[in-house]
């Protein structure tokens, strides 16, 4: 890691515990991927050594929600489904995180059906939406790493009564589309 | 506008062996519909299945049609349909009869006019299909062995691809129950 030729050589470090224990856990946030429909497919591709999600400690995806501490909804979500994705959120131990990936775990995307639950935070609790049908890797990695922003800097935010409330950041798409209609061109682009 | 070919070989079969029952006929492009009354549903079925020249051994799907709002004038109000596969003989046939309700289609009351003879005991592999006819128009199927919901969930109170109930349903997917933070 190179940390060790920047210490002392007795190899001693102060600090607070407080930080310590915000930096073990942001960077060890395990995913459970509660992944039901084409983002679940992007979020694999995020796993993948192209994207890789090790780089953020992230890689881990535990299909046990109570070996996990971030629960990522990735695809849409029908009624009869409801109650296994709250038993697993409900299973998962604090401290844990939410992730809203895609147009329709956070809103119902195009599926406005009579089945469909048109945004899990209707019925859960939720810290983070990503946008993108599906989002690109680089913009789910950039919603863990808003939570691990927020861990690190702020700890687990409460509110005045104590409780832990839900984050609700909305991340913004990170690319931008070319200019459009383009020019149609044979050969050399 | 081309008429319709009524030259299937299954269906001067089906009126010899039942000749006082009225059947009606339809094709487009090679496929042809068989329509039948519904009483008689069931034993033609099985004939389809039986006779040695049709030899329908294969019941590649059943569906439901709902034809509220359908802009040619039809035989009733839904429809059941059976797609028939012959392996042996290359053919297909398509077997359909109509369903007239006689209560409002708005709930899930039982309407003893919306109700065949299952075909599981001709072909057992109709009994998924059957199931979703009946989740999805309500029609239901006499000696059905296992008659439950399948792809909506159990309370479901209504049955959604009836062309009456709206798109975005009736506050269904609203209506469950919330969990908070602080009940983990
Ligand atoms: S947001 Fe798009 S990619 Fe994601 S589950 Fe919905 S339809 Fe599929």
């Amino acid at each position: 890691m190179g940390i060790e030729t920047a210490l002392p050589a007795e190899g001693f470090l102060t600090t607070q515990l407080q930080r310590v224990i915000n930096w073990s856990r942001r960077s060890a946030v395990w995913p459970m991927p509660f992944a039901t429909a084409c983002c679940g497919i992007e979020l694999m591709a995020t796993a993948t050594s192209r994207f890789d999600l090790a780089r953020f400690g992230a890689e881990v995806f535990r299909f046990s929600p109570r070996q996990a501490d971030l629960l990522i909804v990735a695809g849409r979500v029908a009624v009869k489904m409801l109650p296994v994705l709250q038993r697993i959120y409900l299973q998962m131990t604090e401290p844990k995180w939410v992730i809203s990936m895609g147009a329709c775990a956070s809103t119902g995307g195009v599926f406005d059906t009579y089945a469909v639950v048109q945004g899990v935070d209707q019925f859960i609790p939720v810290d983070v939406y990503v946008p993108g049908c599906p989002p690109r890797p680089e913009q789910l990695i950039e919603g863990i790493m808003a939570i691990q922003r927020i861990i690190d800097r702020d700890n687990i935010p409460y509110d005045d009564q104590g409780k832990r409330i839900p984050l609700q950041i909305a991340i913004q798409p990170n690319y931008q589309p070319r200019r459009q209609p383009m020019e149609v061109s044979i050969g050399a682009t | 506008m081309a008429q319709p070919m009524l030259d299937h070989p299954t269906l001067p079969r089906v009126k010899a062996a039942f000749s006082d029952v009225r059947f009606l006929a339809t094709e487009f492009r090679g496929q042809t519909t068989l329509v039948v009354p519904k009483d008689q549903l069931h034993q033609v079925l099985r004939f389809l299945r039986d006779d040695p020249e049709c030899d329908y051994n294969f019941l590649s799907d059943v569906t439901g049609v709902d034809y509220l709002g359908y802009p040619a004038k039809q035989p009733g109000r839904f429809a059941v349909v059976y797609l028939l596969v012959s392996h042996a003989r290359g053919r297909r046939l398509t077997v359909k009869t109509y369903l007239d309700p006689t209560i409002d289609t708005s709930g899930i009351d039982p309407d003893p006019a919306l109700e065949v003879d299952s075909a599981t005991d001709i072909w057992p592999g109709a009994e998924w299909r059957e199931r979703e006819v009946y989740d999805m128009f309500g029609i239901r199927f006499r000696n059905h062995p296992d008659l439950r919901r399948i792809l909506t969930w159990k309370d479901y109170p209504a049955h959604p691809l009836r062309k009456d109930y709206p798109l975005r349903g009736r506050g269904e997917r609203e209506t469950y129950r919330i969990v908070e933070r602080d009940q983990a």
